[in-house]
């Protein structure tokens, strides 16, 4: 089992996360074309490797946060506020 | 060519102590150039070699597998094959998949042990009874049979269920699709590369893609481990990886890998001749010929690319198998397991032409591909070989997630996304 580090909290069990997907994707102009619209909406890079992701401690203190983990190992390499930038 | 199996061989090979028998396939070594090369040695890859020999006579064909054939998900899934769902456009697909698996022994002259025991879905609540009864009529409007199922009916096909008064999920009534069933995965895998095979096709194991080569803009020749190898066209058969080798050739895929894990108890005797699916929980369970119990439920839902699954999720899959059978809380757990699969938002796949010239793709298929490979090689061929997509894969192009026409079978995946 995961432990996932609540940004509040520190490690914790896996089952009281939510993995909110992948984090950062900024969202267009209304203007803009259906191609970008649904580049937005459906379109992953999907890495094999580092994968910046939103995560929820659903079953603890209720926080949003980002990880930097890794979707081969599933080793977490960095945990981040949610409205900061990525690490580099 | 390696010998028709038959009964007459079974007997001759008695006779001589079966030191006659031949490999079912070649293990090829690479050739420098392929009319079609299709990356993905699982169910797919090889059906689409199959058909690409069988119905467009294009045996300059070769099927490029990174690991072993059948060593992905096409032998990592739960062996389930059914039709029952709900839009027309997937209805068609999935029955003509099913319609190919009735008669793919013969054909393939390979027993793929297709076992048609009916798969029986559970209703725990007045709203599932509700949108069951939906489920079902949706599936009579597509000419697919389907019965509604009172307990009593349910507790004569599968007694072992808790149907109590107490039970921790009453079950309330269900439906059930009797032409679905089970298959042997790994006969699906060998049948479909052993016809191949002897029609020309070369299967070529411990070969991985690590770049696709372009000219003038358009898909050449791939770069393997095991040189480079030019082709007309090449297709993209790799489930959970597709979006490594999109990657490769420079675009994006709508996909999220998820690792779906499955597991089997020690083996018993028979107790279960049907598959329960309770969407309720995600818990769907059977028995093998072998006698083991199978369980999965639902995925892990954080995006991975380990082929081995998360102990939470286990725990939760084996949770919900035991409140709807109470009596195997004694069984031991033999073996669990992960394949990483191919999630797209409207759980339906992908079958057709990618951004990149001369490049094709058959993904998307997520948690339920197994079912799908007798079709999903019979339409992906169909566009390999004709440069047009099969009618029946004509609403599955990447195309619709630009233009929104989604075929959203998110309820009738089985497995809660």
């Amino acid at each position: 089992m995961m432990q996932i580090p609540c940004i509040r909290c520190g490690a914790r069990d896996e089952h009281e996360f939510i993995c909110g997907g992948t984090s950062h994707i900024a969202r267009p102009a209304l203007e803009q074309d259906d191609v970008v619209w649904g580049e937005y909406l459906f379109f992953r890079d999907n890495p094999k490797g580092r994968h910046l992701e939103r995560w929820r401690h659903v079953y603890g203190c209720g926080l949003w946060f980002n990880l930097v983990r890794d979707t081969v190992t599933h080793e977490v390499l960095a945990v981040y506020a949610i409205t900061a930038a990525p690490p580099p | 060519m390696p010998s028709n199996y038959s009964a007459w061989g079974l007997l001759r090979g008695a006779l001589s102590r079966h030191r006659h028998w031949a490999p079912a396939w070649r293990d090829a070594a690479p050739r420098p150039h392929y009319d079609v090369v299709i990356v993905g040695g699982g169910g797919h890859g090889l059906a689409t070699a199959y058909y690409l020999a069988k119905n467009h006579g294009l045996t300059r064909v070769a099927v490029l597998e990174r690991g072993w054939i059948g060593g992905g998900n096409t032998g990592r899934n739960t062996t389930i094959v059914r039709s029952n769902y709900l839009f027309p456009e997937s209805a068609r697909l999935y029955d003509f998949s099913l319609r190919l698996y009735e008669g793919l022994s013969r054909e393939l002259n390979f027993n793929i042990m297709l076992s048609q025991r009916g798969l029986i879905m559970l209703a725990h609540s007045r709203h599932d009874l509700d949108s069951m009864a939906r489920w079902a009529n949706a599936m009579r409007m597509n000419d697919i049979a389907a019965e509604l199922l009172t307990v009593d009916q349910i507790r004569e096909l599968a007694p072992a269920l808790d149907l109590s008064a107490g039970a921790r999920l009453p079950v309330l009534g269900g439906f059930c699709q009797r032409r679905a069933g089970s298959a042997r995965h790994d006969a699906v895998a060998w049948g479909y590369a052993r016809a191949a095979s002897a029609l020309g096709v070369d299967i070529i194991q411990g070969c991985e893609v690590n770049e696709f080569i372009r000219e003038d803009g358009r898909v050449a020749a791939v770069k393997t481990s095991r040189g480079l190898i030019r082709a007309e066209r090449v297709g993209i058969a790799a489930a959970g990886h597709s979006s490594v080798l999109a990657k490769l050739a420079g675009f994006r895929l709508p996909v999220t890998s998820y690792a779906l894990q499955a597991m089997v108890s020690e083996p018993i005797k028979p107790i279960l001749d049907t598959v329960i699916l309770s969407p309720g929980t995600g818990a769907y369970v059977s028995q093998s010929d072998k006698g083991e119990i199978v369980m999965g439920a639902m995925l892990d839902l954080f995006p991975s690319y380990a082929q081995r699954g998360s102990f939470a999720v286990k725990q939760a899959i084996i949770a919900a198998t035991l409140a709807l059978f109470p009596s195997f809380s004694r069984l031991q757990l033999l073996r669990q397991w992960a394949g990483i699969v191919d999630v797209v938002h409207d759980s339906s796949p992908i079958i057709g032409p990618t951004p990149v010239p001369g490049l094709f793709i058959n993904c998307g298929w997520g948690t339920g591909g197994f079912k799908a490979i007798p079709v999903g090689g019979w339409t992906f061929a169909h566009v390999l070989a004709t440069g047009e997509s099969h009618p029946l894969a004509e609403p599955f192009q990447l195309s619709r997630f630009l233009s929104g026409r989604l075929i959203d079978e998110a309820a009738a995946s089985g497995i809660a996304h």
